[in-house]
């Protein structure tokens, strides 16, 4: 209970004190202090759970279960890490003159703020509050694409905000119909939309509203992971906005979406006792990822073809979710979990790669290794664990995703497969040109903060190798939470 | 009496899906906020009445704190947007009115389709409304596709926000409190972000059509 508020506290109070000091040179290290408390706090929580077992706070209204202790803990980390990569960047940003004192106080104060409605969504119990932390996330994250203020940065912010808006505004008609279903069972004051107490009695849910619910939910939610085709937001909020946030968008936000995706599908099998939702989530995660390995080959700029390959990726966790079973939902889960880690690696990479070159297009990118090798192997590892290579832990999470597919979904297979060969040949194809060869690229100013690169890439590496014992415990016991 | 509140807030439905079309066929801007501010009094009776006649003490908060946000609040700085940026017309239209008002009509009737079966399973005093909600959202998302300027764009926005809000009020009798305050925070923390960000949006490209934010294209 008291690690809980710390953990919401932390984010909160930073967010707090960084929008009055933000723009101070101390409030770079400010950043990473919170971030470390949350992650501190987090951990703790982490023990205590597995400790004790589900914790409800607060009367109810926060509930922490099996399924989202270890997204606290992911959660926290990444922010943590993306914290000390954003220092230097930040320093190079004001160097290049591309943040002004008063942006940057903006960006460390939305930073904190968005890290806070990312661990109110994954720990709420009350699916009305979840709905308002996620739009609470998309107006954060807005303010965070749209910081350099130019044209383009505008425009994606501009294009997020309506997009995103008008789904999640979908999600919110879900979540109506869903306390309109239970208000009939549950009597208690407010209680009506506490997951806890909808899952308790998901038997009895009239199947009629909750299959429209869940449509609203998927299509409301389904826009904020991304799912083609209401992923038109995505890319551009990634290319445009400071590398820091497409890591945090690409390792935080689209998971946690897809969390909330989770806790609805779970009530929607409970109620309806047929294949709707899995049916919706894997002709859509199919799709996602059939469109954007075609997308991958077409892009130059290179944040905007990692922000497809999340696309893809997390079309490949929802097909998995879909097809269930405890399997399926494992390997979903550890790919969620190192999909974040090393897409985020890759995004510290590009970040420093693109300020070295002072460009986004690929083209003009060469030679990395040349100039500095951490960053150059950090992004050729990374990519190359992103694509599926062993013995990284998405070629483990993707090898269990495809032999469940053959086994259970045959035809989905050659789909798959199709795609994430397409993906491997595009991204391979740009990445190897921008390492390797002549180069292009200049020294930075700072010196970029390469320990989170490489302490996201051994994380993956080992989660391909070797899942510790609790790791794999918390999979299990979540995969069977989600219907295994 | 149940019987006559119940045809009250019916007609007060009626008259949210009218006001919606004609924000559908308004080209003004300055018109589009007075049937915003019409829209969101409409909402604060309807909230009202409900809660009267159910006994539901929190529903005059909703309604306390709608009046507030979507008829006084919103609406002043939207006025104050427009004055400053200085625009007062809307004339370009991606569809004509006509095309538009009989894609509207159809949506009403999916709407009314799609809530038929699910309104008769609500125990409340509203529930014959849920269509009228569902249609008053459907209504403004098309307002949003057919308008080519940003404030145009935003109300349609808020609209939608409004239909929600009277879909809860009548499927549901409200959302929990807490919920109601999250959401009504978000709204206005939303609205003041567009407000500064169509400030930034003039400045870079003079001019509030969206069609200038179209370069981020796959080529």
């Amino acid at each position: 209970m008291n690690l809980l508020l710390l953990v919401l506290g932390f984010p909160l109070l930073g967010s707090i004190i960084l929008g009055f000091i933000g723009h101070r040179d101390v409030a770079r290290e400010a950043n990473v202090v919170f971030s470390l408390g949350t992650f501190i706090a987090s951990c703790a929580l982490t023990v205590q759970v597995i400790a004790e077992g589900p914790l409800f706070a607060l009367n109810h209204e926060f509930f922490i279960d099996s399924l989202n202790v270890f997204m606290v803990s992911l959660t926290a980390f990444v922010a943590l890490t993306t914290a000390v990569f954003s220092r230097p960047y930040m320093k190079v940003e004001q160097a290049h003159g591309k943040m002004t004192p008063s942006r940057l106080r903006l960006y460390h104060s939305m930073y904190q703020l968005f890290s806070f409605t990312m661990l109110m969504a994954l720990m709420t119990n009350n699916m009305g509050i979840l709905w308002v932390s996620m739009e609470a996330a998309t107006l954060t994250t807005v303010l965070l694409v749209s910081v350099y203020r130019t044209a383009a940065s505008l425009e994606a912010a501009w294009k997020y905000f309506i997009l995103c808006g008008v789904g999640i505004a979908q999600a919110l008609f879900g979540t109506v119909l869903l306390y309109m279903a239970a208000e009939k069972l549950i009597v208690a004051e407010s209680g009506a939309l506490l997951w806890t107490s909808l899952n308790a009695v998901k038997g009895s849910l009239d199947p009629d509203i909750i299959t429209l619910a869940f449509a609203f939910l998927f299509i409301g939610y389904g826009t904020k992971v991304g799912l083609v085709p209401l992923h038109n937001w995505l890319p551009d909020a990634h290319a445009e906005g400071p590398t820091p946030v497409s890591a945090v968008l690409s390792g935080l936000l689209l998971n946690v979406a897809l969390y909330a995706i989770l806790r609805c599908k779970v009530l929607t099998d409970g109620a309806l006792h047929s294949a709707l939702a899995s049916q919706l989530m894997m002709g859509f995660g199919l799709l996602s990822v059939v469109v954007a390995a075609f997308f991958l080959s077409r892009q130059k700029d290179v944040k905007r073809m990692f922000a497809y390959s999340s696309i893809e990726h997390m079309g490949l966790i929802t097909f998995a979710f879909g097809m269930g079973g405890p399997i399926a939902n494992f390997a979903g889960l550890l790919h969620m979990t190192v999909h974040s880690l090393i897409k985020s690696a890759i995004f510290f990479t590009v970040g420093h790669a693109t300020q070295k070159a002072g460009t986004q297009v690929m083209e003009d990118i060469h030679g990395l290794i040349k100039v500095s090798p951490a960053v150059g192997w950090g992004m050729m590892l990374g990519s190359l664990a992103i694509l599926g290579l062993p013995p990284f832990g998405v070629f483990a999470s993707e090898f269990l995703i495809l032999t469940t597919a053959m086994r259970e979904q045959p035809w989905a297979t050659p789909f798959l497969l199709l795609a994430l060969g397409v993906a491997f040949a595009s991204v391979f194809a740009r990445v190897q040109p921008m390492v390797f060869g002549e180069t292009t690229v200049k020294a930075l100013p700072h010196p970029p903060a390469l320990i989170p690169v490489f302490i996201h890439l051994g994380l993956g590496l080992m989660l391909g190798l070797y899942i510790p014992p609790y790791l794999s415990a918390w999979y299990h016991q979540a995969a069977l939470m989600l219907g295994g | 009496m149940t019987a006559f509140i119940s045809q009250f807030i019916n007609l007060l439905a009626a008259i949210l899906l009218m006001l919606a079309f004609s924000m559908l066929a308004q080209r003004r801007i300055l018109s589009l906020i007075y049937l915003y501010t019409m829209q969101g009094a409409t909402l604060v009776a309807a909230t009202a009445i409900v809660g009267f006649v159910t006994n539901q003490p929190h529903l005059y908060f909703s309604a306390a704190i709608t009046l507030v946000l979507k008829v006084i609040l919103i609406p002043s700085l939207l006025h104050r947007v427009i004055d400053r940026l200085n625009v007062r017309w809307d004339v370009e239209m991606l569809i004509n009115i006509p095309m538009t008002m009989l894609i509207g009509i159809v949506m009403v009737m999916f709407s009314f389709y799609l809530a038929q079966p699910i309104s008769q399973m609500s125990s409340t005093i509203a529930r014959g409304t849920l269509g009228i909600a569902l249609a008053c959202i459907l209504l403004s998302f098309m307002m949003m596709i057919t308008r080519s300027k940003a404030v145009p764009q935003v109300i349609g926005f808020l609209s939608m926000e409004n239909g929600l809000f009277f879909a809860a009020t009548a499927a549901t009798y409200g959302m929990p409190m807490v919920v109601e305050l999250g959401i009504a925070l978000d709204v206005l923390v939303g609205i003041l972000i567009l407000g500064v960000f169509m400030f930034h949006i003039r400045e870079q490209f003079d001019s509030l059509d969206i069609r200038h934010l179209e370069k981020l294209k796959e080529d």
